[in-house]
């Protein structure tokens, strides 16, 4: 192994874990309220086909439309993400149904593939987020291509990851949100509002995953294909456990996963073959293990998801 | 100001008007939808019709493509009726696909009467194992199922294309296209599963079975000691214990029953309608997924799977047979969307009666002055 297959395996790490960050932080945000959310997927793809969209159809510079399209991504994952957060947190809707739900109405085969045919996108799209040399340092051996040549996105996902672990552990409002996922019923009793809160963190998560999608239609495959997201929304989930809601460590297991995405490629072009199916099993089968150790008590109860994660708050029936 | 009551007894007239509502709003909320993008909906759904019923053939379309839904969306009624949430039928179909077609290779020559259970007995046993998994940890350490038995479908997904795609396997033709393009073996006919009817109608063996399990299953939920002990369970996990029923015991075998019936939906794939083993096929499809919709527009009752596995089998059908400039790609999947969300949401009339008006409950004097 030399220092260049490393770089690139680096480098693609960085490109191909920024969806998953992105798409995760969201889902840490979400879960922490005690709402989990399956709709991972759907809503990554709505986000896509909208970015798709408004990078096709504005006019203007392109840092004008792709700030827009980065705006109506989210507000599209938003708005998705609401048909979760009424069904569960209003109607009280079995949360692993309802999120399966959404993503067979926006995935794949649903409204995201509608969409991209009634408005017909088929050409790549004009405006992409391209790498930027930021201050002229991309040159630099090592730490140029990784920390200086990297697109908008990535950079915006570095701020949401340290915003996301301000806000959390270091905030009156992530505190009061922790309290809503570990125990609703205190939080109610101590004047919290429980049910606005699950509803902002539920859209924001749908928000985030919006952006993930543009990392697909607008970056990385930035030709409009139904599906584009291929399963990165499960991974994402899987992420979150795997980064035990934590924001910095999920960027760990973002790149990580991240870098098992591209890996079977830069190996072959080692000279290396391994199947890629064995690699793009590896994630999936962490995470497993992660959850039944956690789940099995040998890891620090702290590492254990939201206490009331995936259950409805009845305010009636205490 | 509106408040919510749970109900205390559920209407037995609710429990039908419920799930025909929500079929209702959902192709309500899909016809503004295929308004708004410039289509005619009655123009659309009168196509879904006359594709999906409107002559015999069309209706054997339909059942085979409700073969995989019927025996899916049984696997998650089993499951879901108490309380786990397994989302791995897919998984489980899919290595009930691959143990299928691996028996139906092996036994080329052999005669369909052996073969043939040999492939259902493989299936089954496969899918049931895959589904164990989760099922063990689960019962064990109290781990989540709904990603184990998720990230398994990933899982079984990437095995099926390491068959045939990673890999010169057993699965794999290595003759003639094969060659060229990476392909699983076809089944020889003596292990391709018969077609039953008469008139032109052809009704699959897979959709047969699945109809006998749905009723084997009903009974089995109603009428025995074992789904005694589910309901049990399902209410309460901590009466059942008390009562001495072995609660892990129970979740373990439920979850291998229900993934039994999805890889016996697998195997059906595999006898009935391809023959051959197809990641990517089976990739597209998500049968497994499309069963939770269906049991969930069940409500969960193994009876009632089998109409709604039609319902959905048409649509599916009809998505296939349509699919063009007027039917955009897409349209099935947001209606079956839209019809689980409407059916779920739905059941919230059924545990709450919604008032207008009250801010309070009324006392009990209030109550005497509007009685009186």
């Amino acid at each position: 192994m030399n220092d260049s297959f490393l770089m690139a395996i680096l480098v693609s790490a960085l490109f191909y874990g920024t969806p998953l960050l992105f798409a995760a932080l969201g889902e840490v945000l979400t879960e922490r309220s005690g709402v989990l959310n399956l709709g991972v997927e759907g809503m990554m793809l709505m986000g896509a086909v909208v970015g798709s969209v408004v990078s096709a159809r504005l006019g203007g510079p392109s840092w004008f439309v792709l700030g827009v399209a980065i705006l109506a991504a989210m507000l599209v994952g938003a708005l998705t993400a609401l048909l979760h957060a009424f069904a569960t947190i209003t109607l009280r809707v079995e949360q692993t149904v309802s999120g399966l739900a959404l993503t067979i109405l926006a995935g794949a085969a649903g409204l995201s593939s509608y969409l991209a045919n009634v408005w017909q996108l088929r050409d790549p799209v004009p405006h992409q987020f391209t790498r930027i040399d930021v201050l002229g340092l991309a040159g630099l051996p090592v730490v140029g291509p990784l920390l200086f040549h990297q697109t908008f996105l990535t950079y915006l996902s570095w701020v949401l990851v340290a915003v996301g672990s301000w806000y959390l552990f270091r905030t009156r409002a992530g505190l009061n949100l922790r309290a809503v996922g570990e125990s609703p019923s205190t939080a109610d009793a101590m004047g919290l509002n429980v049910v606005r809160t699950r509803y902002v963190h539920t859209l924001a998560g749908g928000a985030l995953a919006g952006i993930g999608g543009i990392c697909f239609s607008l970056s990385i495959v930035p030709t409009w294909q139904d599906g584009m997201t291929a399963g990165r929304g499960w991974i994402a989930l899987a992420l979150v456990i795997f980064g035990f809601w934590r924001p910095v460590w999920v960027m760990l297991g973002a790149y990580l996963f991240g870098a098992l995405a591209s890996l079977s490629l830069t190996l072959q072009a080692q000279g290396i073959d391994i199947a890629p199916e064995i690699l793009d099993s590896i994630p999936y089968v962490m995470t497993i293990v992660v959850l039944v150790a956690v789940s099995a008590g040998w890891s620090s109860r702290r590492l254990s998801a939201p206490d009331a994660l995936g259950t409805a708050f009845e305010r009636e029936a205490r | 100001m509106i408040r919510l009551e749970p109900r205390l007894l559920r209407p037995k007239w609710l429990s039908v008007a419920v799930p025909v509502g929500s079929i209702v709003v959902a192709l309500v909320l899909g016809a503004i939808l295929i308004t708004v993008s410039g289509n005619s909906a009655l123009d659309t759904y009168g196509r879904i019709l006359d594709v999906a019923f409107g002559s015999v053939q069309s209706w054997s379309d339909t059942i085979v493509a409700a073969t995989p839904l019927l025996l899916t969306g049984l696997a998650a009624a089993a499951a879901f009726k108490m309380g786990l949430f397994n989302i791995g039928g897919q998984g489980q179909f899919v290595m009930g696909a691959i143990a299928a077609s691996g028996v139906g290779l092996a036994l080329p020559d052999v005669t369909g009467f052996v073969s043939i259970p040999l492939m259902i007995a493989a299936g089954m046993l496969a899918g049931g194992l895959w589904a164990a998994i989760p099922g063990f940890f689960k019962t064990r350490f109290g781990t989540n199922e709904v990603i184990t038995t998720l990230m398994l479908n990933y899982v079984a997904a990437n095995v099926a294309g390491y068959l045939i795609f990673g890999s010169m396997s057993f699965w794999r033709l290595t003759t003639g296209s094969g060659q060229v393009f990476p392909q699983g073996r076809p089944l020889s006919d003596e292990a391709v599963w018969p077609a039953f009817g008469g008139g032109g109608l052809e009704i699959p063996l897979g959709f047969i079975l699945g109809c006998m399990a749905a009723a084997c299953l009903w009974a089995l939920y109603r009428y025995t000691r074992f789904g005694f002990e589910i309901g049990v369970v399902s209410d309460s996990p901590e009466a059942a214990r008390y009562a001495g029923i072995n609660v892990p015991r129970t979740g373990l075998a439920v979850m291998t029953l229900s993934g039994a019936l999805a890889g016996l939906g697998g195997a059906s794939d595999i006898g009935d309608i391809r023959h051959v083993l197809d990641p990517k096929g089976l990739g597209q499809t998500g049968y497994g997924y499309t069963g939770i919709v269906v049991a969930a527009l069940a409500r969960w009752n193994p009876l009632a799977v089998i109409p709604l596995s039609i319902l959905l089998g048409a649509l599916a059908n009809a998505g296939r047979a349509l699919q063009g400039a007027t039917f955009p790609a897409g349209l099935v999947g947001t209606l079956q969307g839209l019809l689980l969300f409407c059916a779920v949401s739905g059941e919230f009339l059924t545990r709450y009666r919604v008032r207008v008006g009250h801010k309070r409950p009324l006392s009990a004097a209030e109550l005497e002055a509007q009685a009186a």
